[in-house]
């Protein structure tokens, strides 16, 4: 089922959660709905499932206006932070609840339902655990159990929020993987809400990077990391080096430099030069590039990172250097050394040069102290 | 190195638990529930069985008192009731929205709490009396509340509201509003919700929520007298029976009529908790 969002319009009390969003997705689409706290995304999530209504602006599944319909009218499979599975059911009712509560001929014999039962308890790999109840079942479990139970009405489109948010890190991985193999088997459109950038560019085939009510930039994995449209998409993917400069007739200076790159820029300009710590390089003393002392050296595996201050302005970079590059490997705080970008972004000068990102007021809060926060 | 090295020392350091106290706060917790609760109730029994039994049995099968105990317990058991259905009710407005005037109704549900019962009683008859507010619209039905069965359970129903309120109340704000949007984006009704996920999630509160008024319900004394009437075998609820007693210097007779209320409350109780323990078990098997 392919989704149209026009003009999505939403504010809580006075405050603009979504604010004019657009987006195209295709039928099968893994999409990721990616930002900080308070960017929109879950709220755009749940006015895709009919759990908040929209302000203005019309939400179609293939080619339908559905945006005045309610939750259970819309056939969507909702899977929940929290997994909000009914913990005085097996976790056969809960997986049957969706085709339990149907009505009259719409609802299938038990026989059936049962069967189906057990195709999703295999689908999600927990056959023979049919008889426990929630409180039985580890965190993972607990998660497949939901998104059995969200499979089993057929839904028209698959919403998850923040499905592996209450997870540790290593079962977050597992699932991860796991629920890209079953997206790829079941071929249900779905849509997931995610904080982590990891998890969004890893697992979706398209990635909706949001901030402040509005879409940044949807592209796929590699578009929105290796040419962020803008400073914000480029700071919240991944970290990286702000340095101011200036474009003059297609040619790049650093401030305090008088090495030049070519640009690909045609605006002639005072500019934020983005550079991410793995694509800066330690240069030779002769070759172009800017004076820096090492300040500090971690060795994290086969990476070295190091924190340098220009020689120049001061200013603290972060370099990112594989321990094989014979000129990282000996240094020590203290040293110069000779720095040059690989790759980089242009973009106008902005006034205060850190991209704003909205404070976090809650950072990760479970879903209610957010909808508190919110309110 | 032997296997006996750390057997002997594990004996020597004999292990502890990380609460520290188990045996004087045991101690303390068996004192006072005898001093407090156990050695007045077996004075109760001890007193009345200076009557023997056939003596006990005479006075509590006396059918003064046997209406007295059927209108105690049946107005405690209806009055719980109707508090069970719309105390649900009530918790679930005051978690689930937001309306003008809130937080005073919430403080307001204590009150009954808080109210010397005699207050209570003494306004309710005034509402219900034949010339009160209420009661002069309900004289014309024929419906008679004040001096009445009918006011028992009325006075019942008022004292043990905000037991009922008070335990669902947390359970249901403690209930994730997902699991209602789960529920809906399932495909099922309000009806189908209600039925399906939020009462039986509330269930197991529901019940300690009855419990508890039910059994401060059956207690009750201030309140009811001033309402019933006290007239004898039809509004006169078997507290007000053992102050007769007593004014009587029937202590022996009093005390009988007591035991009768401790050992049916006690059995009330026992049921109700197995039916607790029961629909607990059924969501936290391990």
């Amino acid at each position: 089922m392919n989704i149209q969002i026009r003009g999505i319009h939403k504010a809580f009390a006075s405050f603009p959660a979504l604010d004019g969003v657009n987006l195209d997705i295709e039928s099968g689409e893994l999409i990721a709905l990616l930002g900080p706290s308070g960017s929109g995304k879950t709220t755009l999530l749940r006015t895709i499932a009919g759990l908040e209504f929209p302000d203005a602006g019309e939400i179609s599944f293939g080619g339908e206006n559905i945006a005045s319909r309610p939750v259970r009218e819309r056939g969507v499979g909702f899977v929940f932070q929290h997994y909000a599975l009914f913990k005085h059911m097996t976790v056969a009712d809960n997986i049957a609840f969706g085709l339990n509560v149907r009505k009259g001929s719409a609802r299938p014999s038990k026989e059936a339902i049962q069967q189906r039962v057990h195709e999703l308890l295999d689908l999600v790999q927990l056959s023979g655990l049919d008889k426990r109840y929630p409180s039985q079942l580890s965190g993972g479990q607990r998660q497949r159990v939901a998104l059995a139970r969200a499979l089993a009405i057929d839904p028209k489109v698959l919403l998850l929020d923040e499905p592996f948010g209450a997870l540790d890190a290593k079962v977050r991985k597992d699932l991860r993987r796991w629920l890209r193999e079953l997206h790829d088997k079941t071929g249900y459109t779905t849509i997931f809400v995610t904080h982590d950038q990891e998890e969004a560019l890893e697992l979706a085939d398209r990635v909706v990077v949001m901030n402040r009510g509005r879409i940044e930039q949807v592209g796929n994995n590699q578009q929105v990391y290796e040419q962020p449209a803008t400073p914000f998409v480029f700071d919240f993917l991944g970290s990286v080096n702000i340095l101011p400069g200036e474009v003059k007739d297609r040619q790049l200076r650093f401030d305090g430099s008088d090495d030049v790159w070519d640009s690909e820029s045609k605006e002639s300009g005072l500019v934020d030069i983005y550079v991410r710590p793995h694509d800066l390089q330690i240069v030779d003393a002769a070759a172009p590039g800017l004076d820096a002392t090492v300040t500090l050296v971690q060795r994290a595996g086969a990476l070295i990172r190091i924190s340098a201050a220009l020689a120049t302005s001061g200013e603290r970079i972060e370099l990112e250097l594989s321990h094989l590059d014979t000129l990282a490997r000996s240094r020590q705080p203290g040293d110069a050394i000779r720095v040059a970008p690989i790759t980089f972004g242009l973009f106008p000068r902005a006034p205060h040069r850190r991209p704003t990102t909205l404070p976090d007021v809650v950072p990760n809060a479970p879903a209610e102290n957010r909808e508190r926060a919110r309110n | 190195m032997t296997s006996a090295a750390p057997t002997t020392r594990a004996r020597a350091l004999r292990p502890r638990s990380a609460i520290p106290g188990f045996g004087l706060t045991l101690g303390f917790t068996l004192l006072y529930l005898s001093l407090i609760v156990l050695i007045p109730l077996a004075g109760v029994f001890l007193k009345s069985a200076s009557l023997g039994w056939e003596g006990i049995w005479h006075v509590v099968s006396s059918p003064r008192v046997v209406a007295a105990l059927k209108l105690s317990f049946g107005a405690a058991l209806i009055g719980a009731g109707i508090n069970a259905v719309f105390g649900t009710l009530v918790a679930w407005v005051f978690v689930r929205y937001q309306f003008p005037g809130k937080r005073f109704f919430d403080a307001a549900i204590d009150l009954p709490f808080a109210l010397p019962t005699a207050v209570a009683g003494i306004a309710l008859t005034a509402l219900y009396a034949p010339n009160g507010w209420i009661g002069q619209y309900l004289e014309p039905l024929g419906i008679k509340v004040a001096y009445s069965p009918l006011g028992v359970i009325v006075a019942c129903t008022f004292i043990s509201l905000p037991f009922v309120v008070r335990t669902v109340q947390p359970v249901l704000e403690e209930a994730e509003k997902e699991l209602e949007e789960a529920a809906a984006s399932l495909g099922a009704n309000r009806w189908q919700t209600i039925t399906r996920v939020i009462l039986p999630t509330v269930l197991p509160a529901l019940i300690t929520g009855f419990t508890l008024a039910f059994a401060r319900a059956v207690g009750e004394y201030g309140s009811i007298i001033f309402i019933a009437g006290n007239l004898p075998m039809v509004s006169e609820i078997a507290p007000l029976l053992i102050i007769i007693k007593l004014e009587e210097f029937d202590y022996a007779g009093a005390t009988a009529v007591a035991a009768a209320m401790l050992v049916l409350s006690f059995l009330l109780l026992l049921v109700i908790n197995g039916l607790q323990i029961w629909t607990r078990s059924r969501r936290n098997r391990k």
